[in-house]
């Protein structure tokens, strides 16, 4: 056995593990851990097949920001968890069998001629970050930008859904700090002058 | 060296998975949000998988905008759900039925 399928049996091994853990545990926080271990295994298949970029960003975006999120909103909500594991037995038969034959179906369709080849058709560039980017700036430049209208939507769309104005905010309002005017502050007072004691 | 087919199986148990984990915590939004991200991963490697055995980087630049799509989605999913429990007091899927559907 070569080093690189000692690595793959292994990453894989691992990241098929987490997955179930990810769907089984009862704790979403663990749940959410395990999510991020399985992210962290799959960026160490991805260099194997010579996708560093990818790999690194999917460290960096998933593991460093979505998972985060993730944690995030977990423990920001206080779930009470025993109705949302109600049913977890009841569908468990059901949800087995469907995956089990969705993944026999695919196991016998991959097993056959075409996918066996084990050698790359055309060597990897030596630097994988630079022809990713040659071809994401040239071919691929339109939808580079309307990815990034996507996530500039996203950010938008987050932030409106989330924002809420408080009635008990002690928030200033500094346009009507700026046009207010001497009337509205000051009150001269006529009085008679009072006779002394 | 490793044959292609040994990373499109890792997918394919990947997603099985995931689609598993949709039936087990039907009640939960938070979990079904994350079989979604584990669903994505999966096709994610076939690409990568693909890419690399057939030599084109096209693959590689699909992976990339699966992932800002996915990160948008992730997003806007939680920020969803924040307003959802703000509003309800509670994420359980079969409470989630104002709309009579």
């Amino acid at each position: 056995m070569t080093f690189e399928q000692i690595i793959f049996y292994l990453f894989a091994g691992v990241l098929v593990t987490a997955a179930v853990g990810m769907v089984t545990v009862r704790n979403p926080v663990y749940a959410a851990l395990c999510l991020i271990l399985s992210f962290f295994t799959s960026a160490g298949l991805w260099l194997l097949l010579e996708a560093e970029f990818l790999g690194i960003v999917l460290v960096l975006v998933y593991v460093g920001a979505v998972m985060v999120l993730f944690l995030f909103v977990i423990m920001m909500l206080d779930l009470n968890l025993d109705p949302l594991k109600e049913g977890f037995a009841k569908y468990l038969p059901v949800g087995l069998l469907v995956a089990t034959v969705m993944a026999v179906e695919m196991v016998l369709v991959l097993q056959s001629g075409p996918f066996q080849t084990s050698q790359a058709a055309v060597p990897s560039p030596a630097n994988n970050t630079e022809a990713l980017g040659v071809l994401l700036y040239t071919d691929y430049v339109y939808p580079f930008e309307i990815a990034a209208v996507i996530l500039v939507v996203a950010i938008i769309a987050a932030i409106v859904l989330t924002l809420r104005r408080r009635p008990d905010s002690k928030k200033q309002d500094i346009g009507q700090q700026v046009q207010v005017r001497r009337a509205d502050r000051i009150r001269l007072v006529n009085m008679k002058a009072e006779k002394k004691a | 060296m490793i044959p292609l087919s040994h990373f499109l199986i890792v997918a394919a148990l990947l997603f099985s998975i995931s689609v598993a984990g949709m039936f087990l915590n039907r009640k939960n939004v938070l979990i079904l949000l994350m079989c979604i991200e584990l669903m994505l991963l999966s096709v994610n490697l076939n690409f990568v998988a693909f890419s690399h055995y057939l030599g084109d980087m096209a693959g590689q630049v699909f992976v990339f905008f699966i992932l800002t799509v996915a990160a948008a989605e992730a997003a806007i999913g939680l920020a969803i759900l924040v307003v959802l429990f703000r509003n309800r007091r509670t994420i359980n899927v079969q409470e989630l039925d104002a709309m009579k559907g």
